[in-house]
């Protein structure tokens, strides 16, 4: 077996040197080396325990939770990096004299920008979803992952997509997609990644212990399999050269376009909402130690969310080259969709009757309370803009912006923060969180700091989008587009500082998981696979 | 009203189900939640009835409201035209100099001018119309080609230093760094200098009077006051185009300079020419 690992790497590393030597660009040749590095690096380190005597320990009983450890800390690391991001663009945008001479092509909003949403959706968020999905299928299935170190391929095999995807836009490697900015060879990376994730949680719940496959499971689930098949058809796109990191997409025009938001839609829908439902439906019950409140009602909010979702992606492109009659059906399905998106908020709401008491004296459910309630304002707004006559005021400005990041810093942010706060002392065998003061800290200035982020944008939006269409009596424009943007500084501002208050919290987070895992007093490993019933 | 978070009473049976400790309430679906789902999927029949929806073959159904995005633009777009079209007839047919006599039509000319030029020349001269460098400040009574109504309808309909158009205005000042030398070069740039302000160094400004009197008296004149008819500026009203600290002076005489405005007249009416004409007429700086 080493033997076969060991030719492959070696093909690889050398196939990477090919590539790097006959690079037509920069990122390219960066990609091709990072690649070849971590290539040779693994082909020493599987010479080296090549014929070692191996172990023989029975570990099928046990959880494999060492993947699931490793993908916490990549998660609060990614996290912090994603929000230092966000910040700095925050303020470039207020101050363009951030978008320094020295650093132009390389640290320029337009180079930073899908480092910060990729960082933040695809790192941060990714990891998240990876390692909760990796934690729950097992306790809820009590059964080890499926696939042996085929989890600990995917975990690192998903870091290696980010750092070459993040390294590429550096250098200028993108596809011009919104969310789908990687390059072909990073899609086919991802690609491989993503089928040995799918078959590591599927493989899992085959060989469950447990009768019935609980409904976290479910969205999970969903989010994988939906995942696989936007990135891969929303990617389709034909090599310039097998030495370069340009492509061409193979749609072009509206059916690019209609594609493209086909894909936009559901990397909220599916990853977003979907796969932080997964979450949701595990992490919310076991903090507040209540049953789910309605099984009939995740039964049928899960279907009628996963077929609706994937009809509304038209909604961004209203009043554009697209036909009517599309835009039309993406409104219709977008509105239909509210109350199945509400399904999952009054699921996790209503989780907590009997257990409020707990608001007062848990910062952690006070974290998952407002994440709920963060995606319950958002799936509102969502299927609010996504009318013909609001998006006609709303679309392009930014009142989209504010609207992404209730979402994403209120609903997918706090969610995470609430199961890391969870997963924390359970994976390194503590008996509790180093300091509650901490996350109580982390809550308010994240509550805060999202508020003056989602405040300063519904302002700057609307605004913005009244300045556009104002016309005088002889109904000729009134404003230039400049003085829109001129006009947008102070609500800028406002919007730098609640990304300050935010990175501020997820720091103190970071520091209270270290000092948890440093300090508090210890308790015995309860990791074996033991079914409920 | 508190409750305890172990098993309580009047709590509803749960499905029997448990996964890691998690059970499942065997709630019904809330009432209000799915008669609005209803009323969702009934409205969405109706929206898709009313409005164009759904795909066949070749195409889709039209609605029965008639509702085209395209054909509301096109209405909306022939609706402000109608509204205006007298006015605009008129602009188009008056003596440029006219425009600002008579009150109605002035008013109509600046408003409409304005969103012409938020438009269309922004971009470069700013949306105040105070420039750039490169890009000339319209708000002052500094003109390279003159500030008059005519000559400003001129300068916009036909632009400068454009290939498109044959009427364009053009100059072109000699790059100077291939015809003289270095020493003359900066003594030039240093008696451009003192025209209207300090030179960088005054020991040379009596040798770049010479040279300035040879080479660039003919269109910047003696005197330095510039020459509107080929667009030479005015080098004495301490007001740059380019920049008057040293180093600009300098590269623009070693390299010249060669601004270019495209024409309008292809792209935008004679109406609106006219307009925005009379806007940056009116703007603070016109003759």
């Amino acid at each position: 077996m080493n033997y076969f690992k060991l030719i492959a790497l070696g093909l690889i590393t050398l196939f990477a040197l090919i590539g790097a030597n006959y690079a037509r660009d920069l990122a390219y040749l960066v990609n091709a080396l990072t690649i070849a590095l971590v290539s040779a690096g693994l082909f020493l380190w599987v010479l080296r325990n090549t014929d070692e005597p191996v172990k023989q320990v029975d570990l099928s009983g046990e959880y494999m939770d060492g993947v699931i450890r490793a993908g916490v800390i990549a998660t609060a690391l990614w996290g912090v990096v994603g929000f230092l991001a966000g910040t700095f663009i925050a303020f470039q945008l207020a101050f363009p004299g951030l978008n320094f001479e020295w650093s132009q092509g390389l640290l320029n909003f337009g180079r930073l920008r899908p480092l910060h949403t990729s960082a933040v959706i695809f790192a941060f968020g990714g990891n998240a979803l990876i390692c909760t999905s990796f934690y729950v299928v097992q306790r809820t299935s009590a059964a080890r992952l499926w696939g042996g170190n085929l989890a600990w391929f995917v975990f690192w095999g998903y870091q290696l997509v980010i750092v070459l995807a993040a390294t590429g836009y550096l250098l200028g490697a993108t596809q011009s997609k919104e969310y789908a900015e990687p390059e072909w060879y990073v899609d086919w990376w991802l690609t491989i990644v993503w089928l040995a994730y799918l078959a590591v949680f599927l493989g899992t719940i085959v060989k469950r212990k447990e009768p019935h496959i609980y409904v976290a499971n479910w969205f999970y689930l969903s989010f994988i399999i939906t995942v696989a098949m936007l990135h891969v058809f929303n990617n389709l796109s034909i090599p310039v050269s097998v030495f370069g990191s340009k492509s061409v997409q193979v749609f072009s025009g509206v059916q690019d376009a209609m594609v493209q938001w086909w894909y936009g839609h559901n990397a909220v829908g599916f990853f977003l909402t979907a796969g932080f439902l997964g979450m949701m439906y595990y992490f919310v019950p076991k903090q507040a130690e209540r049953p789910v409140f309605s099984y009939k009602l995740s039964i049928i909010h899960f279907w009628a969310l996963i077929f609706l979702y994937i009809w509304a992606g038209p909604h961004h492109l209203h009043y554009t080259a697209l036909p009517d009659w599309a835009s039309t059906l993406g409104m219709v399905f977008s509105i239909i969709l509210w109350m199945p998106s509400w399904g999952g908020m009054i699921n996790g709401l209503m989780t907590l009757s009997g257990a409020w008491d707990k608001l007062r004296t848990d910062p952690i459910i006070r974290m998952m309370v407002i994440s709920i309630g963060f995606y319950g304002m958002s799936t509102f707004e969502g299927p609010m803009m996504s009318i013909r006559a609001v998006n006609s005021l709303s679309h392009y400005t930014d009142w989209t912006i504010g609207h992404v990041h209730s979402g994403a810093l209120g609903w997918n942010g706090m969610i995470t923060f609430g199961a890391l706060y969870f997963l924390v002392p359970k994976l390194w065998n503590r008996e509790r969180l180093y300091s509650l003061s901490m996350v109580s800290w982390h809550f308010w200035l994240a509550t805060i700091g999202i508020i003056l982020y989602a405040a300063a944008m519904w302002v700057t939006g609307i605004m913005e989008g009244l300045m556009w269409r104002e016309v005088d009596a002889n109904g000729f424009l009134v404003n230039s587009f400049a003085d829109t943007v001129a006009a947008k500084f102070p609500m800028y501002v406002v919007r730098g500082l609640g990304g300050v208050l935010y990175i501020a919290g997820a720091i103190i987070m970071c520091v209270n998981l270290y000092l948890t895992v440093k300090r508090s007093p210890a308790v015995e490993a309860s990791n074996s696979a033991v079914p409920a019933e | 009203m508190v409750k305890k978070p172990e098993k309580q009473q009047g709590d509803p049976d749960t499905t029997g189900h448990e996964w890691d400790g998690i059970e499942e309430f065997n709630n019904p679906l809330p009432r209000w939640w799915l008669w609005t789902f209803y009323a969702t999927i009934v409205w969405g029949i109706g929206y898709t009835i009313a409005y164009p929806a759904w795909p066949g073959i070749s195409s889709a159904t039209a609605g029965v409201m008639g509702w085209s995005t395209r054909a509301n633009v096109a209405a909306d777009i022939s609706q402000a035209e109608a509204a205006n079209a007298d006015i605009n007839a008129r602009l188009a047919a008056v003596e440029l100099t006219e425009i600002s006599t008579d009150p109605e039509l002035a008013g109509y000319a600046t408003s409409a001018g304005a969103a012409v030029f938020k438009t269309w020349c922004a971009q470069c001269h700013g949306s105040g119309a105070a420039g750039a460098k490169g890009y000339p400040n319209l708000l002052d009574n500094d003109w390279l080609w003159g500030g008059d109504i005519e000559a400003i309808h001129a300068t916009v309909a036909h632009g400068i230093r454009n290939e498109e158009d044959d009427d364009a205005r053009y100059s072109e000042m000699p790059a100077f760094g291939e015809m003289l030398e270095k020493e003359e070069i900066t003594a030039v740039t240093n008696y451009v200098m003192s025209l209207s302000g300090t030179p960088q160094d005054a020991s040379q400004v009596e040798a770049g009077q010479v040279v300035y009197v040879d080479n660039c008296a003919s269109c910047h004149g003696d005197e330095g006051l510039g020459d509107r008819d080929q667009g030479a500026p005015n080098l004495a009203d301490a007001i740059w185009l380019y920049g008057g600290d040293y180093d600009t002076v300098l590269e623009t005489v070693t390299y010249s300079r060669f601004g270019v405005m495209p024409p309008w007249t292809e792209r935008l009416t004679e109406a609106e020419i006219r307009a925005v004409s009379a806007y940056v007429h009116q703007l603070g700086g016109g003759e």
